[in-house]
């Protein structure tokens, strides 16, 4: 896994190179088609300035800043002990040193995300939904493929690129905005008093308003391409970290039939996720995600092991062509990998509802819900508001002290 | 003049080959090593959840006395052995026994239904697999440092500096490898 590491940084580092170079070259002509002669200088400084600026924050700051966008909670050990177990299972599995941060998106939607910079200040989140519906050895296959990505790096250099996409989009509009109010002012002025620098100013506007338009496509374009090449890596990985394809074979599916949207999804995170959660088109140019379907033959094809190798055979056999989703010297003198059995308490209850109904427990707990079991089986669950000092069981009307069960839960 | 300074050309860049090899080798070893105690750690676990788990049920079983000594006396010869060899075998004795056990527990309705039981039962059936991810780490590890001691020409570098080949943590049983997963 260190040589893919290896190759990967190498062709992060290329396609990082032609983003900020895009982003240089776009700043440079919107500069000087706002204010010729000299103004691609400002606009290339501007253009960096943006670019180091946001940069910088979504380095140190990015995984605290994603997982409050996505509303996500942290959660212990004791809120959800399962979910919990696989993390370390998988942290486990990859050799990472540090136990990544756990956190649970409030929506019924199945998905997941990774993020972090590095394998030391990782975070992986999944929602409520992915949580009742999957069991354990689908769960384990979807939290595999998110730690791949964070072992791969994947999160780090899409959290870069995604910083320039986003850079070059805000340029684009600033530009496009100026060019419509300021920038036919300053060309009229210009012309009439230099009659050749007209014409060349012209050419410079009619460029600047056709990268404008076409940078943000041009980055959107070169950000999935890494995005979807990224999600068989991982798929790979997490066949190879969990010995059982099946899990996550299963888990897409399951994913990828529920056509529910996510609530709080936008499209700069959408690449972090195990599916994305947008609903864009079956694929394109513009999907971060392979097709799931392709993905779980892929999978399914794992019938003698699940090495890196026997993933880019399979890999071959369903796309049909030969592309460069591993690198060589990730497969060469790889030993092969045993498949394993499902677990049997996978087939096992809880079902869905009862998980789900678990989950929501856990997040009530973390909102601070005081929870009172009643002798007649019913669990009473106030809210951190309640005010009144008894309550009776909506069920047996047995009259239940609150105050008493507060400090019994503190 | 000019041989000279190709003989130093030659000697600078074996010697940053020898020193690139040689630091592959420690981080390799070291990797071993550390997976090593991530094995040890989650051995550890299990042998704490067992006295644990004993005691849980032992209120529910009166008949499956026999299959709860066997879990704690195999839970004692793990605890005692010592050498990758040896502790595998004895790890691999505790994985049969707890399987078995946990086959005694399906005539058990109460003790399935116990919160208790469910929450020990997750966090074995979890100590368990982080065994078998952190032996397979253990064990790619070892392949990659083996490799690594024996193909050329780190080879030579390996054996100038002593690096020997590290032992796997093999399960030779068939049985003992499918007896682990808990089957409730």
């Amino acid at each position: 896994m260190w040589e893919q590491i290896r190759a990967n940084k190498r062709k992060s580092a290329v396609l990082i190179v032609a983003m900020a170079l895009l982003l240089v070259v776009f700043g440079a002509v919107m500069g000087e088609a706002l204010a010729p002669g000299g103004g691609w200088m400002l606009g290339l400084m501007a253009a960096t300035a943006l670019w180091f600026v946001m940069t910088m924050v979504s380095y140190f700051q990015g995984g605290k800043i994603l997982m409050a966008a996505s509303g996500a909670r942290r959660i212990q050990k004791k809120d959800h002990p399962q979910l919990f177990n696989i993390v370390e299972e998988m942290q486990i599995a990859a050799g990472m040193k540090s136990m990544p941060a756990v956190y649970i998106i409030d929506d019924l939607s199945p998905n997941a995300f990774a993020t972090g910079r590095d394998p030391d200040h990782a975070a992986v989140a999944v929602t409520k939904g992915l949580l009742a519906k999957l069991n354990r050895d689908q769960l384990q296959g979807v939290i595999a493929h998110e730690m791949s990505h964070i072992v791969n790096r994947d999160v780090l250099f899409m959290t870069l690129i995604g910083v320039m996409l986003g850079a070059i989009v805000m340029v684009s509009q600033v530009a496009l905005r100026g060019m419509f109010y300021g920038g036919g002012r300053v060309r009229r002025s210009r012309s009439s008093s230099r009659g050749g620098g007209g014409q060349a100013q012209a050419i410079m506007m009619v460029l600047a308003l056709l990268m404008a338009i076409l940078a943000p496509i041009l980055a959107r374009i070169i950000y999935f391409a890494a995005s979807r090449r990224r999600e068989y890596l991982a798929d790979a990985n997490a066949a190879a970290l969990t010995r059982y394809p099946e899990g996550l074979a299963q888990a897409l599916e399951i994913i990828g039939g529920d056509a529910r949207p996510m609530a709080r999804a936008n499209q700069a995170i959408a690449p972090m996720y195990i599916h994305n959660p947008m609903q864009l088109a079956a694929s394109s140019a513009f999907s971060t995600h392979p097709p799931i379907a392709e993905r779980v033959r892929i999978l399914r094809g794992l019938t003698s092991g699940a090495s890196l190798a026997d993933y880019e055979q399979s890999w071959r056999r369903v796309a049909g062509e030969s592309a460069d989703t591993l690198p060589a010297s990730a497969l060469a003198g790889a030993a092969a990998v045993p498949l394993r059995e499902a677990h049997a308490d996978s087939a096992r209850t809880p079902d869905a509802k009862a998980r789900l109904r678990q989950v929501g427990d856990a997040l009530r707990m973390l909102d601070g819900f005081l929870f009172i079991p009643c002798a007649c089986g019913l669990r009473l669950k106030l809210p951190p508001d309640f005010t009144g000092h008894t309550v009776e069981c909506p069920r047996c009307h047995r009259r239940h002290s609150v105050d008493e069960a507060r400090q019994a839960q503190a | 003049m000019t041989p000279i300074y190709i003989v130093a050309g030659l000697a600078l860049v074996a010697a940053v080959a020898v020193i690139a090899i040689y630091n592959s080798l420690v981080r390799l070893k070291n990797h071993v090593e550390n997976a090593w105690s991530q094995i040890d750690v989650q051995l550890k676990r299990r042998h704490d959840l067992i006295p644990n788990l004993v005691e849980t049920v032992k209120g529910y079983m009166n008949h499956e006395r026999e299959t709860l000594e066997a879990v704690t006396r195999a839970r004692g010869a793990a605890a005692a052995a010592s050498g990758v060899q040896n502790q595998a075998a004895a790890e691999n004795a505790l994985g049969g026994a707890l399987g078995r056990f946990f086959v005694a527990v399906e005539k058990y309705p109460d003790l399935k239904a116990s919160q208790n039981f469910l929450a020990l039962q997750e966090e074995l059936a979890s100590t368990e697999n982080k065994i078998g991810f952190a032996r397979q780490f253990y064990n790619d590890s070892v392949m990659r440092l083996n490799t690594k001691v024996q193909m050329f020409p780190s080879n030579l570098v390996a054996g100038v500096f002593r690096f020997n080949r590290a032992e796997f943590f093999e399960i030779d049983d068939a049985a003992a490898r499918s007896a682990p997963e808990v089957k409730v």
